[in-house]
This record gives structure tokens, C-alpha cells and sequence, in this order.
């Protein structure tokens, strides 16, 4: 395996909870893919433990999860518990889907890295993921 | 009511003779257009004539009388094919021979969230608002089959929707509305037979006979592996469940639309226009063929299948498209499937205004997205219309939001003018010449999946989530790329975040829906429920039809989510890879 500097990122991204909108998180795993990063979509109605395995498998630097079912403010602090509870805290996570202003902050301060809402420009997500990971230059 | 009756004194001058224009100079003398007329244009004529008429609308602001349909000055063989008259095989023109100044469009604003109380309230303020139809949403643990006490269903009941686990929940959501009396439309698609069941008993304990019943089950199963990805059990049974239910109610609830047949979502989704068409046709043929399988007339049926379409924000392409699929429609149902029924040629459809270009940023620029959206479903022709809220990126719609969608459908009917003729957009170069372009694209996906070998195989093979995540990509990447603008997105954005009220969710609504269930599982007769579900199961893994078991599992006070497991038991699950 290579070194965690040099081999390329690996993203995890789920869509959790009951809700199939997958186009944002398909468009997203594509251009995460075009700008070279490794990327493991696990598919639809993950839940917050499905997600942790597969994050731990895959031995992710990045989860991202989406959500456009308002149900944010229940799954997402179950899924920071089990990141938690399994020793992945330095795992980077990033929430997309339809999330109220208000709720970003309470998001945040659970441990959310960034939210990106629709309309986000896809090279940002990219840049903030690479940036995040310590890997402006790459 | 004045705002209902136009005063103005050409209003009451007698009607043109045949009631049409035809171009310019054109003669218009009855005995003149008789001469050369073809037998659709005399059917169009006598359709015309006995056709009724609203007594608002037919002048303009400034009293000009306006024709129902204007046509060209030469009625020609082309006309004929192309187009022909409204009312008329091909329908390119609309279904009716006045359209709308017969009867305006059916507004129906989707709505539903909370119990069964907090929906019931909301319907009963949107027909008090002058909403004709009602149009139910479902929460995301109902669309997917599972009752509000599954451990995958916690943060999600009533929050998209309505609440459903079981008959009495259905008859609180529509306590003190007629069943009889107001057309009732149903989003629900893998498990549709069960809610079907759940609304036809309801209507029986109100005692309205299962004839008089109006209203559309949306029921597409097929977008759903295309595009909205609510599917519980695999294609081929899915497709089985949804002919159950065409073959149910064509027999005995005949005023009822079983199943409407939906681009919405594949558009929402990421489709283009063209997509969103043929995808949505192929849908609806697979569902005749399957249907004629079973030996059913394609006329006793045809008539009853409804469509379902987006109204995007290219205003024209949009109207090209709702033509092109009128089109398509009678044509194929004439030359392909032998229909020999107009109404089975007929093309109905309800539209709604796209969710997806509704934006985060300055959310009341949306009301003006919604009503340029609205005016293009109009002027294609759609039989109903549900235009989005103004707040639907960032939550459900306020009662606010809801109110402004509905006055806007109001302003289109009552004051623009656009409702008062049949399809005023006909005979422009560039519709018509868009309507041929999207009709030649669709047929060349129809021959794409049948070299696919057919519309299941094209699903497994992935063939429609390929094209839709293409087309969503390119768009997205044309966006980041300012090839194209979108007003507060990437073009005239504003550093103020400007703010709109949004709808709080009670937090208590899971526990009091929880708390129901509970109640209504400790007084029903547990034999009964277990009886009913072991003849679901048995129903299922047979030939039957399945939905005189589902009556008795609705009537048994089964659940929602007991009654899908049943199903499942002989119909497997599906799962699919990411």
C-alpha cells in the first residue's frame, strides 16, 4: 500500500436514511473521481452503522453522506457517535442535501467538517476535500 | 362573484361562426369551410359546437374577442398529420376541442405531512382556498414500506408526508371529506396496491360506491428504478403488482386512474427533455403490453392510464415536449397496440413545476421560476397542475408559500389570457419544428431499448441510470462553468442571505404516531391480521390478482409494513448494487 501522503485520497460517500435523491451524490462521487481521488459510493439507505464498516473497510480519509430528507438532525449525530465510539475521529466528514441555514451550525458543532447545500460548485467540494486532507499541491 | 363573470359588453356578443380563426383573410362562413373539410375537421367542428363554454375570459383586457384554436389559412394533408385539430387524432393541439374554455385545468397543490390530522387540516384549507383536487404525499417510511415504529424509520415519520400504518389512519385523513365529491390523487408507488386498498375500503366505510370515485394512484413503479430509487420488491413482481391493480380497476372502479405514468422524477433526476419523454412513453408501453398480456381489451383499460410530466424551466422546449408526447402517445397506441377508442389515443396528464431549479438563494425569485414553469404546462396542455412553493429547496412549504403557489395558478387562469384559446403556440417554426425533433429523438431511445431487449433487461442493465447520471454531469459541469446562469447561484448573487419563514416540524408527531399504531395493533383481532396476511402471501406467490387479499389485510387493520413483508415473502426483495 502506499504511504497515507502519496496514495490518492479515498472517499467514502453514502446517502443515509430512507431517502433515494441520489443525483447530488452521484455528480459529486464523479467529479471526486475526475479530480483523482478514490471514491466508494456504498449506495442507498445506509444506515449510521452501515456507513462506519464501510468506512473502516475501506480506510477512508473522507466520509462524505448525503441527505435531502430534513431527517439531518437525527441520523447525523448517531453516525458522529459511532465514528466516535470506533476510533475514526480523524476521519474528515462532509454533509450534502437540502439543510436549513440554521441547522449548519448545529451540524458544525457536532464535528460536521463542512456542509455543501445544492447549487455548490463541484471544483469547491474537490478543493475543500483536498485541502482538508492536507493536499493543496497535489 | 365578480371576479367570476366578465362584464364587459363584448363578452356577450354572438360567438364568430365556427367559432375559430383561420388565418387572416381566410373565408369564415360556415358554408364555405364545409366544402373541402376532412372528416376530423367536421368531427372538430361538431365538437366545437355542442362543446360548453366558462363564461369568463373569452375577450381580452381590451375586449377583443378570442377564438377558441386558430388555424392556418390552408388546411392541408401535413396539417392533418402533423398536427390535426384539438381534440382530434394525433392530439398535437390538446385533448379537447376548447381545452380550457371548457373547463380550466385542476389545480392541485401536493400536500401532506405530520398525522393524518395535520394533512386532513391541510386539505381542508386548500379546497377552502378554491383548490379543486386534493393530491396526498406520503412519508418516506410509507413510501417504502415500513411502519412508523421501525427502527429505520426514526426522524422520518411525517415529515415528508403523511403518516400511513393503517386503514384508520386513512379513514382520520380524510374525516369529513367526500370521497364521493373530490378527486383524490395518491403519490405512492411500491406500495400502491396496499394504500389502494387502504382508499378504496375508506370510501366504503363512507359509505361512496367504488364507481363514483375519482382520482389517480400514481403507482409507476418502472421511474422508480430509473430515477427516484423508492422500489421494495424487483422489477418483473413490481410490474405485476401494477397490473393487478390496472386489471382491478378497470372493472370496478372505473372513473379512477390506476396508475399515472411519470417523467417527473426521471427529469428531476437529471434527464434531459427528450429523456424525460421517451423514458416516460417506454414506461407507459411496457405497462399496455403487460396489461394486454393478461387479456384485457386495450380499450377497456387505455383510457384510464394518465401521465405525469415536468415543467422545466425552457419554456419552449417544455411545450414541444408536452405535444411531441401527445403525439407519440396516439400514434402508438393506434398503429401499435390497435386502439380503437379516441380516448385511448388520448394523452392526459397532470404536470408540476421542476423542484430541482428552484433555488436556496434568494428563494422568492422562485415564485417567478414557478410561474413561467406553470405557463409553459398550460399552453402544452396539461389537464392539472401543481406549481412548487417558493420555499420547497429549503423545506415543506408554509402555508404562505402553499397560498402564493395557488394564486399563481389563479393569475395564469383568470388574468393572463393564456387559457382562453387551444394551444396558441401551434404553427410556430421553432415549437413545431422542436415537437419533430423530441418525437425522432424519443423514437430513437424506443429502438435503444429494444436492442437492450426490452425495458426490464434495459433496467438491469443500468441503461437508464447511465443516461440520467450523463445528463445530470454535463449539466452540472456546464453550471460550474458558467455556460450557463443561474440568477443568485452563479450570476447576480447578493452577500445578504435573504431569509423566508419555513415550516417547523412538531417533534412529537413520531410519538403520537407511534403511539396510534400501538393502539390500533392492541385492539384489532390478532387471528384475523395473521389470516389475512398468510393469504397475501399466498395471493402473491399465485397467478391472482392480488387485491381483493389486500381489501381483507386493509380491513383487518394489517399494517402497511406487515402487509409489504407479506408480499416480499413470495416476491423477494430488491437491492442493487451502487
Amino acid at each position: 500500500m502506499a504511504s497515507p501522503a502519496t496514495r490518492p485520497i479515498r472517499v467514502v460517500l453514502a446517502k443515509i436514511g430512507l431517502d433515494g435523491h441520489d443525483r447530488g451524490i452521484q455528480v459529486v462521487a464523479r467529479a471526486l473521481r475526475d479530480a483523482g481521488m478514490e471514491v466508494i459510493y456504498t449506495g442507498l439507505w445506509q444506515t449510521p452503522a452501515d456507513v462506519v464498516r464501510a468506512v473502516e473497510d475501506e480506510d477512508a480519509d473522507v466520509l462524505g453522506v448525503s441527505i435531502l430528507s430534513g431527517a439531518h438532525l437525527t441520523l447525523v449525530p448517531t453516525l458522529v457517535e459511532s465514528l466516535r465510539k470506533r476510533g475514526l475521529d480523524r476521519v474528515q466528514l462532509i454533509v450534502g442535501g437540502i439543510i436549513p441555514e440554521t441547522d449548519i451550525p448545529k451540524l458544525e458543532a457536532l464535528g460536521v467538517a463542512r456542509v455543501f447545500t445544492p447549487g455548490a460548485p463541484l471544483p469547491e467540494i474537490a478543493e475543500f476535500i483536498r485541502r482538508s486532507a492536507g493536499r493543496a499541491a497535489e | 362573484m365578480s371576479a367570476f363573470k366578465d362584464d364587459s359588453p363584448a363578452a356577450s356578443a354572438p360567438q364568430a361562426s365556427g367559432g375559430t380563426h383561420q388565418g387572416a383573410d381566410a373565408p369564415r362562413s360556415p358554408a364555405a369551410s364545409e366544402k373541402n373539410t376532412s372528416r376530423s375537421q367536421q368531427a372538430f367542428r361538431e365538437a366545437l359546437a355542442v362543446a360548453k363554454e366558462r363564461e369568463i375570459g373569452l375577450t381580452t383586457v381590451s375586449g377583443r374577442a378570442v377564438e377558441p384554436v386558430y388555424l392556418p389559412a390552408e388546411i392541408d394533408e401535413d396539417y392533418e398529420t402533423r398536427l390535426g385539430f384539438p381534440g382530434q387524432y394525433p392530439f398535437t393541439r390538446g385533448i379537447h376541442a376548447n381545452l380550457y374554455r371548457g373547463r380550466l385545468w385542476t389545480m392541485r397543490q401536493f400536500a401532506g405531512f405530520g398525522a393524518a390530522e395535520e394533512t386532513n387540516a391541510r386539505f381542508k384549507y386548500l379546497l377552502e382556498k378554491g383548490q379543486t383536487g386534493l393530491s396526498t404525499a406520503f412519508d418516506l417510511p410509507t413510501l417504502m414500506g415500513l411502519d412508523s415504529d421501525h427502527p429505520n424509520s426514526a426522524g422520518e415519520v411525517g415529515r415528508l408526508g403523511v403518516a400511513i400504518d393503517t386503514l384508520d389512519d386513512f379513514e382520520r385523513l380524510f374525516a369529513g371529506i367526500d370521497l364521493g365529491a373530490v378527486s383524490v390523487s395518491m403519490t405512492i408507488n411500491a406500495p400502491a396496491a396496499i394504500v389502494l386498498a387502504f382508499y378504496l375500503a375508506t370510501a366504503e366505510r363512507q359509505g361512496v360506491a367504488w364507481d363514483t370515485l375519482r382520482g389517480t394512484l400514481q403507482n409507476d413503479i418502472l421511474k422508480e428504478y430509473h430515477a427516484q430509487n423508492e422500489f421494495v420488491f424487483p422489477p418483473r413482481e413490481s410490474v405485476r403488482l401494477v397490473i393487478d391493480t390496472i386489471e382491478f380497476c378497470t372493472r370496478h372502479v372505473p372513473q379512477f386512474n390506476p396508475v399515472s405514468i411519470s417523467g417527473y422524477h426521471i427529469r428531476e433526476a437529471g434527464s434531459t427533455a427528450a429523456e424525460e419523454l421517451a423514458f416516460t412513453l417506454a414506461d407507459g408501453f411496457h405497462y399496455v403490453e403487460q396489461t394486454l398480456a393478461r387479456g384485457l381489451p386495450v380499450d377497456h383499460f387505455a383510457p384510464r392510464l394518465s401521465f405525469f410530466f415536468n415543467s422545466h424551466n425552457d419554456f419552449l422546449e417544455e411545450i414541444a415536449k408536452f405535444r411531441a408526447a401527445r403525439r407519440i402517445w396516439a400514434r402508438h397506441l393506434r398503429e401499435r397496440y390497435g386502439a380503437k377508442d379516441p380516448r385511448s389515443w388520448a394523452l392526459r396528464f397532470h404536470a408540476q413545476t421542476s423542484g430541482v431549479s428552484l433555488q436556496a438563494q434568494q428563494p422568492e425569485v422562485n415564485v417567478v421560476r414557478v410561474a413561467y414553469q406553470a405557463l409553459a404546462a398550460v399552453l402544452g396542455g396539461c389537464q392539472s397542475l401543481h406549481t412548487n412553493s417558493r420555499d420547497e429547496t429549503l423545506s415543506l412549504p408554509t402555508l404562505e408559500a402553499v397560498t402564493i403557489a395557488l394564486r399563481t395558478q389563479q393569475v395564469l387562469a383568470y388574468e393572463t389570457g393564456a387559457a382562453n384559446s387551444v394551444d396558441p403556440l401551434g404553427g410556430s417554426y421553432q415549437v413545431e419544428a422542436w415537437t419533430d425533433a423530441l418525437e425522432a429523438e424519443a423514437e430513437a431511445i424506443f429502438a435503444e431499448i429494444e436492442r437492450a431487449g426490452g425495458m426490464i433487461a434495459a433496467i438491469d442493465a443500468g441503461y437508464f441510470r447511465r443516461r440520467i447520471a450523463e445528463s445530470a454531469f454535463r449539466y452540472q459541469t456546464e453550471v460550474d462553468a458558467h455556460k450557463k446562469l443561474v440568477v443568485g447561484v452563479n450570476a447576480f448573487t447578493e452577500q445578504e442571505p435573504s431569509t423566508i419563514p419555513l415550516l417547523e416540524m412538531d417533534p412529537e408527531i413520531e410519538t403520537r404516531q407511534q403511539e396510534n399504531l400501538a393502539r390500533v395493533k392492541a385492539a384489532r383481532d390478532s387471528a384475523a391480521v395473521e389470516h389475512a396476511l398468510a393469504t397475501v402471501r399466498r395471493v402473491a406467490a399465485s397467478q391472482e390478482n392480488i387485491m381483493p387479499a389486500l381489501m381483507a389485510a386493509a380491513r383487518s387493520q394489517a399494517t402497511l409494513g406487515e402487509t409489504v413483508n407479506a408480499l416480499a415473502d413470495s416476491l423477494g426483495r430488491y437491492r442493487r448494487g451502487a
